[in-house]
């Protein structure tokens, strides 16, 4: 460890603590203002209740906004799990003419700006799959979800992959177990953990994700983000959009806590 | 016939040829090691027989069968690991059970099986431990188990005790012997320590760039090394070739011989008829424990390494000293001609 003098160590501590609380007093402001009873949510708050969690739990439109959000969620999950896990295998498996364009590719849409991503997604859809007469609609939200979804399993597999000793899918072959065999027993539980978290941070992202929400949700169908960005600008429904923005944390924080607690287990196990 | 027939083998790593055409016959119940530097191709042989890389050319036949191009899990062949590959996240009896598993065994049997199979190698009490919680030695005694319950008819083993301290691996040395003994299993050994070799082995093959040199027993490699690399690679050795051959042993051809089989005497004493010497001087007298190594040069400047055994205490040898005129002397039968 370094060795550090009483001074510098104050003022990193200082240094920290104020960058957390610039960070987390709007997030913190916000989940305290979902108890504010007032509608138009004000500062101080003047008396705390659960009226708008209450109201929000039996308001029809947001509960349709949570059940897209998961749903949307759980499917580019699925997609970027799948699709993630054979670009891991294939780019540590197989040496092939151009490898390294792949894997650019396969990393790139994360870094695309999302409204590249939203636009581009909604032009083929309406000017070449319509016309064509394929209407993906729901799928089509889920399907651009995925595709900045994949790297997020890809990466934490292939990373597994690569420190991952080969002699272990040798002995498996030489003590008579198939491919399929080899994968089920030794190969899966070798990355599971990591496969998981990368399926965790995936749905997180997917989540929350908004601007290519925009582009590629079908008309009428919102997701909980998608709701709060509508209904933000009517100051009378304060209160619930920061009820709304509270699942909204949460249920991005949960998988990506999660996420890194997998992770973590995984470091101590070896 | 040979329990395993390899004809004509060959293998390249892009331009590298690790095997260049290797044929070799092995017998059943045969302790046969694979010697050789590291990159000599001994490791590339081993894996092709396993299954693990697939020949460019030649074959591989098991009890008759062509297995060259099969699949590592339809041969009947096991292999002990270098690094052991126990799976991590599977008890010790997991691991051991796991090829009875993949031959559908019912759980009951497999399970006895596997518990004798540990019992075999002294290891009962780590039965439901993780590989990680057993040391070095322990996890070769389970790969080795794990291997062994299936009762393959071949056991490969690739540098098995590279990775254990001197004196256990000297243990497993003797041990691996006797289970080998016992169970009538062939086994093929790699490994690049000639002593190592020549303990077990009722035959060596010495590698040398992805061809074999030689074959035969440990004498046989020993004594009469069949080419340069082989007197070299296997112990210490002098080897004499050119005009110096012909001055020392009146031989055109380069001449092996061990620094044990020489020894020194006074330079005016005599030597019985069927030896041969040679006048030198001592440069250098080392003493190393049981044995003193003498380094010697010839009027014409040949360097010799004569060894002896330090049986002074004894009273039946005499040691010489740096500087000392002294007459190198062996018997004839010690001067193996290289054929190659």
């Amino acid at each position: 460890m370094l060795r550090l003098s009483r001074l510098t160590k104050a003022l990193l501590v200082a240094i920290v603590g104020f960058l957390l609380i610039f960070m987390y007093t709007p997030l913190f402001v916000l989940i305290l203002n979902s108890f504010n009873e007032s509608q138009i949510s004000g500062w101080p708050i003047e008396s705390f209740s659960t009226k708008w969690w209450i109201f929000a739990k039996d308001y029809q439109p947001i509960r349709d906004a949570l059940l897209n959000s998961v749903l949307v969620a759980t499917g580019a999950m699925i997609i970027a799990s799948i699709l993630g896990t054979l670009f891991a295998f294939a780019l540590k498996g197989f040496d092939f003419f151009g490898k390294s364009t792949v894997n650019i590719l396969i990393v790139l849409p994360i870094a695309l700006p999302g409204i590249v991503t939203g636009v581009a997604f909604s032009n083929t859809y309406s000017n070449f799959l319509s016309p064509a007469g394929i209407n993906l609609g729901y799928f089509g939200m889920i399907v651009a979800h995925a595709t900045f979804c994949i790297v997020m399993v890809f990466n934490n597999v292939f990373a597994r992959l690569r420190r991952m000793n080969p002699s272990l899918q040798e002995a498996s072959a030489d003590l008579g177990a198939g491919l399929w065999q080899t994968f089920r027993l030794v190969t899966f539980p070798q990355f599971r953990t990591s496969f998981a978290a990368g399926a965790l941070l995936a749905f997180a992202l997917s989540f929350d994700e908004v601007v290519v929400t925009i582009f590629t949700a079908p008309p009428g169908v919102d997701t909980l983000p998608l709701w709060i960005l509508k209904e933000v600008g009517r100051p009378n429904q304060a209160s619930v959009v920061n009820v709304v923005a509270t699942v909204v944390i949460l249920l991005s924080l949960i998988p990506v806590y999660v996420s890194q607690r997998l992770a973590r287990a995984q470091e101590e196990e070896r | 016939m040979a329990l395993i027939e390899i004809r004509n083998l060959a293998k390249a790593f892009g331009t590298v040829k690790a095997v260049d055409g290797v044929t070799l016959d092995i017998g059943s119940g045969e302790f046969i090691t694979l010697l050789g530097p590291s990159g000599s191709g001994k490791t590339t042989v081993l894996r092709m027989i396993a299954g693990f890389e697939d020949p460019d050319a030649g074959s591989i036949s098991l009890a008759g069968e062509d297995i060259t191009h099969l699949p590592p899990f339809d041969r009947d062949v096991n292999t002990v690991f270098q690094d052991y590959a126990l799976f991590p996240h599977m008890t010790i009896q997991e691991n051991v059970e796991y090829g009875l598993r993949t031959r559908k065994v019912p759980k009951v049997e497999r399970a006895k099986q596997a518990l004798e199979a540990i019992a075999s190698v002294k290891l009962e009490h780590t039965a439901d431990r993780l590989p990680h919680q057993l040391s070095g030695g322990q996890r070769q005694r389970i790969a080795l188990a794990r291997a062994l319950v299936l009762r393959p008819r071949v056991l490969l083993l690739d540098e098995p005790l590279g990775a254990l301290d001197r004196q256990l691996r000297e243990e497993m040395q003797v041990e691996l012997k006797k289970i080998q003994r016992d169970a009538g299993i062939t086994f093929i050994f790699v490994t690049h320590d000639q002593e190592e070799a020549m303990r077990m082995s009722d035959r060596i093959v010495v590698f040398n760039e992805g061809r074999v040199e030689q074959v035969g027993t440990p004498q046989d490699v020993y004594n009469k090394p069949a080419t340069r690399f082989v007197a070299g690679f296997l112990g210490a050795a002098n080897i004499v070739s050119g005009e110096d051959a012909k001055k020392v042993f009146g031989k055109s051809k380069t001449v092996s011989i061990r620094p044990e089989r020489m020894r020194l005497q006074p330079s005016n004493s005599k030597i019985s008829s069927d030896e041969s010497s040679v006048s030198a001087v001592v440069q250098e007298a080392a003493f190393v424990g049981a044995n003193t190594v003498y380094i010697v040069e010839t009027e014409f400047g040949l360097r010799l390494n004569v060894s002896k055994t330090n049986t002074e205490l004894l009273g039946q040898d005499k040691s010489f000293a740096a500087g000392d005129r002294v007459l190198v002397v062996w018997h004839n039968s010690q001067a193996a001609e290289i054929p190659a």
